[in-house]
């Protein structure tokens, strides 16, 4: 509390260079690093590490110019799909399971076992059953996406306050508010941990899908650029792709803040009372 | 769902049967075995595509006999454990170098949430350019992925260190290793173990899709040479063997999480429950 006291006293001229300070380290070493990559390869003629201005040149023609609508679209669009899919798939099998302690324990080791599993081997595997398709890269990304997300549901339903479940028997809870207001949002802390894991699982295994076997996407694009030896387009996917992470699980925070603020002020009361 | 159908029961009864959790665990493989035996032969899916379960058993069987199926495993295994110890030697120091020197942390904080999310398989044309399909390409893909996992982890728990207890050490004037040995790394250990379980599991998806992508040798070769040979039944034999692995290396990492802490609270609280 004292704290925002007195900030709100300082004066502007000093409000300014907690600014100043705060842009430095939150920009500084990033265009460290940035003018380091500059000035090391300014002058490079090596093949493989092409001067970064030139990969910054051909960024634009590279992907603003057509490919956006054929390569980049697409692949997000499988990845969006595949997300849902997964999400709305792991939660409703999560809450079945993690309801009943009979049918978690009969399919618990079942589930582990898949999770085991790293998800790009299911490629191929899926490649018989599906092709090549669109169908095919959206199955991967659900086959992969959707483990943490149900087991963590399944955990979070399992862990929901005995006390919570008590009063909302007592209040005899219809089915329905039950499922939303007590096991969903009981659960919800937990479900939003593992979509976070499974959005990164999620975009390794869109871009794995396009390695394998495809005609458009962006993964197929950086390996079409790798083997025609096109460096600088290569790189130039390499950091598109490096972007599109970044905005991501940007957004993916956004929307957590959004969703979970209740739980966040939830928790600080609980910790602040005690 | 029955989910809704028997909402109260759980809740209300939770010691209700004799069956224990483990014959009924059993219960479930026994059930997906025949379910994989079934579906194929009863016509469900086509057999080139599924085959039944016998016929993946004995192909399993089969590459248990072949010299090359182990030095597969071999090579699967062996760049595993050197990317996971490379990534957690260096997450550690690093981790501990960064996490107590502030002004260190904020300079770095941006450019680790940054470099974090970027997915590991953007590398690799790029390693693939300077090592061909060489094992040190795999290796490369599994330190950059499972480095971040036990980097972010020794932050958050250099961040924990008690502060009173940080400031007696400098009282008594403890040296900066006797600091990190005493007060650091035992109040970090717990996050370092969250981290190198995590990290071994990210290690192995990316050791066997980086097989898998770019050829190195591995299991994840072996799939991609079965695959587009169309031995579907070696296939499948494979997939459920990196399952298999992937389960002892959650439960081996699990295990030596709790070994390693049995000394800390939160373990040893488990004990009588």
């Amino acid at each position: 509390m004292t704290s925002t006291i007195g900030v709100a006293r300082r004066s502007e001229s000093s409000l300014l260079i907690a600014w100043a300070k705060r842009a430095l380290l939150v920009l500084g070493l990033p265009i460290v690093l940035i003018v380091a990559w500059w000035l090391a390869t300014a002058n490079s003629t090596s093949f493989y590490w092409p001067p970064l201005r030139t990969i910054l040149e051909v960024f634009g023609a590279t992907w603003f110019e057509g490919r956006m609508g054929t390569d980049v679209a697409p692949s997000l669009v499988r990845l969006g799909a595949g997300y849902a899919l997964a999400l709305v798939l792991g939660v409703t099998v999560g809450v079945a399971v993690g309801s009943s302690p009979t049918l978690r324990a009969v399919v618990e080791p079942v589930l582990e076992f898949f999770r085991a599993i790293p998800p790009p081997v299911l490629v191929p595997v899926l490649i018989l059953f599906a092709g090549i398709g669109d169908g095919m890269k959206v199955l991967v990304i659900v086959s992969g996406a959707i483990w943490p997300i149900l087991l963590n549901t399944v955990e979070g339903v399992r862990s929901i306050d005995e006390v919570l479940r008590d009063t909302a028997r007592c209040y005899r809870f219809r089915r329905r508010a039950r499922l939303l207001h007590l096991v969903l949002r009981g659960a919800s802390p937990q479900i939003v941990t593992g979509a976070r894991q499974a959005l990164s699982i999620a975009i390794i295994l869109m871009v794995i899908s396009e390695m394998f076997a495809a005609t458009n996407g962006l993964g197929f694009s950086i390996i079409q650029f790798q083997r025609s030896f096109a460096i600088p387009q290569m790189f130039s996917g390499i950091i598109l792709l490096g972007l599109i992470g970044v905005a991501l699980s940007l957004l993916f925070r956004v929307v957590e803040s959004r969703a979970m603020a209740w739980h966040r002020g939830l928790h600080h009361t609980q910790r602040g009372g005690n | 769902m029955t989910a809704g159908a028997t909402p109260l029961a759980p809740a209300a009864a939770p010691r209700r049967r004799g069956i224990p959790d483990s014959a009924l665990g059993v219960a479930g493989l026994a059930g997906l075995v025949a379910m994989l035996e079934l579906i194929p032969r009863a016509g469900l899916a086509d057999s080139r595509f599924l085959p039944p379960f016998s016929q993946m058993a004995s192909a399993l069987a089969d590459q248990l006999d072949s010299p090359a199926f182990w030095q597969a495993l071999g090579s699967s295994l062996r760049g595993w454990a050197l990317g996971l110890a490379i990534a957690m030697g260096a997450g550690v120091v690093l981790g501990i170098v960064i996490g107590s020197i502030p002004a260190l942390r904020a300079a770095t904080t941006s450019t680790i949430e940054f470099l974090r999310p970027i997915p590991s398989v953007a590398l690799i044309p790029l390693v693939v350019l300077l090592f061909g399909s060489d094992m040190r390409s795999t290796l490369i893909l599994v330190v950059y992925a499972s480095f971040w996992q036990i980097l972010v982890q020794v932050l958050y728990g250099v961040a924990d260190v008690d502060p009173v207890a940080r400031d007696t050490a400098r009282s008594y004037r403890f040296s900066p290793w006797a600091q990190v040995r005493t007060v650091i790394w035992p109040t970090a250990l717990p996050y370092v173990m969250t981290g190198f379980r995590l990290a071994a599991a990210v290690a192995l998806i990316l050791e066997i899709t980086g097989e898998l992508v770019i050829g190195s040798p591995g299991l994840g070769k072996s799939i991609a040479v079965a695959q587009s040979s169309g031995a579907v039944t070696t296939m499948y034999a494979l997939v459920i063997v990196t399952g298999l692995i992937g389960v002892a290396v959650n439960l081996i990492a699990r295990r030596a999480e709790r070994r390693v802490l049995r000394w800390h609270p939160s373990v040893r609280g488990e004990v009588p429950a």
